[in-house]
């Protein structure tokens, strides 16, 4: 029996995540055909906006605040958490299973004696209870998975499910000032690796492979990405050669995506780069060769030279 | 310092997946086994570790008989012993976490090694689970590791950068590609990995807490299309995406 969902909304820079906001809209749908309870914590020091989670379907939310809390930290944010979640009567717990999420969830499983499951795709409810779709093999395999026991804890995967903004309700926030966070592990610095937008958060991500032929040909992909407004991504062969950070790894040993448009140039399409990037919504592939396998999976594909198609597509983006 | 490296073994990633006949796994048969390419960064981490501060690495592996080609690979990368803790069941993340928390105690180590997801079932939280279980500190996805005496310094891989992380042993590290270039077996660690007796234990299990009660291919993608062979494709390219998709 389910009768109260707590989503754990992630703030960054005092900023909520998109991620979240994903979140929040789908645990409120969960809960209204649950017939369940809905609320919302967010940890940090201080936050904008924090209202906005009204809009998007729960009204009740506590900001946990303290200056120790601006970055995250393992130690301090689970022992809180897990405290709020016990004051607050929630049997089920969301997260988005971010960074962030994929840390700390696992701990408050522990704490507080729940069952969980990751990265879910997809939630159906059957009979009153929560049943998960989530990909396994990298996508290669899906599983649906049912939740044991009193507890549940449940992570969702980023760009997957919609955030729906449908009201001008602003959320009511209760502040809850703590002290004496635990800092056994302490968040000292951020370094960013530059102000680009990551391809694990993009709607748009434009990646390139080997047939790039070396790095400096990854202007012509940064430019491209640019116009766009997309993140850049790349194979493990551009990054095993050192053309590209890990960072930017799309594939099985990578990171999994699912935006709404992957462009993949100068890639081949190996079965480890696909597991990575096959749910996106639209694939778009420039290959010069015909036969590569990355045409299988695109849905619209030119097999000609990058680099006389990408300057091609920059100019005519810019035109429109 | 007891060092212990949790090793799982798992389908080669280029591996073709199908499922099994009761629809609830993967049929295995044709698909090679290998060490977990997380792990491998793992067990150098551990490797790099004992050379600088000394003690022993000891490979620790959850589930069945062939567990022990993984752990037999540690150890002709250079561990000193293995342990396999050996059940025909699946096992969630809780469950496999207990084991290996039990496994940690016992064996008295203050730092474990981890891969920060087994690239199987993708959790990519039986680290996290382990140290909470053992109230040990916990730091995941690590790019760089730096230990002083008892205080730990790392970088852990967030979106679009990287956290600074301080905490102190004992502690549980999840290890991100970029951590280490994992060293390869030699011929002498190979023969003398082949002489080691991994230790076999059986375990207690208590109830899974999650059920899987189904697996599936996803949903087929359309085949592909070509749209065109040349830079006049490109027009039409931008049409597709801007009517069709609605994507741009
Ligand atoms: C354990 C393991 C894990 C792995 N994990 C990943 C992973 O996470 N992600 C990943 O990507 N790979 C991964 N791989 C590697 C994968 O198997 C492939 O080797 C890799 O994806 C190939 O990258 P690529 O497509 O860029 O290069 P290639 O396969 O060499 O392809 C280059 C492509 O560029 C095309 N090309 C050449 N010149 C041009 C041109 N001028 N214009 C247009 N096209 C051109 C060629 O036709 C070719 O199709 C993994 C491998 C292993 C063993
Ligand atoms: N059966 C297992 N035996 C030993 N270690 C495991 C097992 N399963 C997972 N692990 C460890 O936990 C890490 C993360 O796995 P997972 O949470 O399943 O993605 C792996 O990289 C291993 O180090």
């Amino acid at each position: 029996m389910i009768n109260k969902i707590l989503v754990f909304v992630e703030q960054r820079n005092g900023q909520i995540k998109k991620s979240s906001l994903e979140t929040v809209s789908t645990a409120k749908k969960v809960a209204q055909e649950l017939n369940a309870a809905c609320e919302a914590v967010i940890i940090g020091d201080t936050i904008e906006n924090i209202d906005v989670i009204g809009e998007y379907g729960i009204q009740n939310v506590t900001h946990i605040k303290n200056p120790d809390l601006y970055n995250y930290t393992t130690s301090g944010y689970s022992k809180i958490l897990s405290d709020h979640i016990v004051e607050c009567g929630a049997d089920t717990m969301f997260f988005a299973n971010t960074a962030m999420g994929k840390d700390l969830s696992p701990f408050l499983a522990v704490s507080l004696d729940a069952s969980i499951t990751v990265d879910c795709t997809e939630l159906n409810i059957v009979d009153g209870d929560i049943i998960a779709t989530r990909p396994v093999y990298a996508g290669k395999a899906l599983i649906d998975v049912q939740l044991s026991g009193n507890k549940k804890i449940l992570t969702l995967r980023p760009n997957v499910f919609p955030a729906v903004s449908n009201s001008d309700t602003k959320a009511d926030v209760t502040v809850k000032q703590v002290d004496g966070v635990n800092l056994d592990n302490k968040v000292v610095e951020i370094k960013k690796s530059s102000d680009k937008l990551d391809v694990a958060e993009a709607d748009i991500i434009v990646s390139g492979g080997r047939g790039l032929k070396g790095p400096e040909n990854f202007a012509m992909i940064e430019e491209l990405a640019e116009l766009l407004g997309a993140a850049t991504g790349a194979s493990r062969a551009a990054v095993d050669a050192g053309w590209r950070p890990h960072s930017d790894q799309v594939g099985q040993t990578g990171k999994t995506v699912s935006p709404n448009l992957y462009i993949a140039v100068g890639i081949s399409g190996a079965i480890q780069h696909i597991a990575g990037m096959s749910s996106s919504k639209y694939i778009v592939a420039i290959n010069k060769d015909k036969d590569a396998p990355i045409f299988q999976i695109a849905d619209y594909g030119i097999a000609d030279d990058a680099f006389e198609i990408v300057p091609a597509l920059i100019e005519e983006l810019k035109k429109t | 310092m007891k060092i212990v490296v949790c090793v799982s073994h798992v389908p080669d990633t280029a591996s073709k997946i199908n499922i099994s006949s009761d629809r609830k796994n993967i049929d295995p048969s044709g698909i090679t086994f290998v060490v977990n390419p997380y792990d491998e960064f793992a067990i150098e981490e551990a490797l790099k570790v004992k050379e600088n501060l000394g003690g022993e690495v000891v490979a620790v592996s959850v589930g069945k008989e062939n567990h022990k080609e993984s752990l037999r690979k540690a150890l002709a990368m250079g561990v000193d012993e293995a342990v396999l803790l050996k059940t025909d069941s699946e096992l969630d993340s809780m469950s496999t976490a207990h084991v290996l928390a039990d496994e940690v105690k016992n064996l008295g180590a203050e730092i474990v090694f981890m891969g920060k997801q087994s690239v199987d079932y993708d959790n990519s939280i039986t680290g996290q689970l382990t140290a909470a279980i053992l109230g040990y500190n916990s730091i995941s996805v690590v790019v760089e590791l730096n230990i002083n005496e008892n205080k730990i310094s790392a970088e852990r891989e967030i979106e679009g950068g990287r956290e600074v992380v301080e905490s102190s042993l004992p502690i549980v590290i999840t290890a991100q590609k970029g951590l280490n270039n994992p060293r390869f077996p030699t011929m002498k660690g190979i023969m003398t990995a082949k002489r080691k007796i991994i230790e076999e234990k059986s375990i207690e299990l208590g109830e899974s807490s999650t059920k899987v009660l189904g697996m599936k291919k996803p949903p087929a993608k359309q085949p592909g299309k070509i749209i065109g062979e040349d830079t006049s494709a490109v027009p039409e390219l931008v049409r597709l995406l801007k009517d069709e998709a609605k994507v741009i």
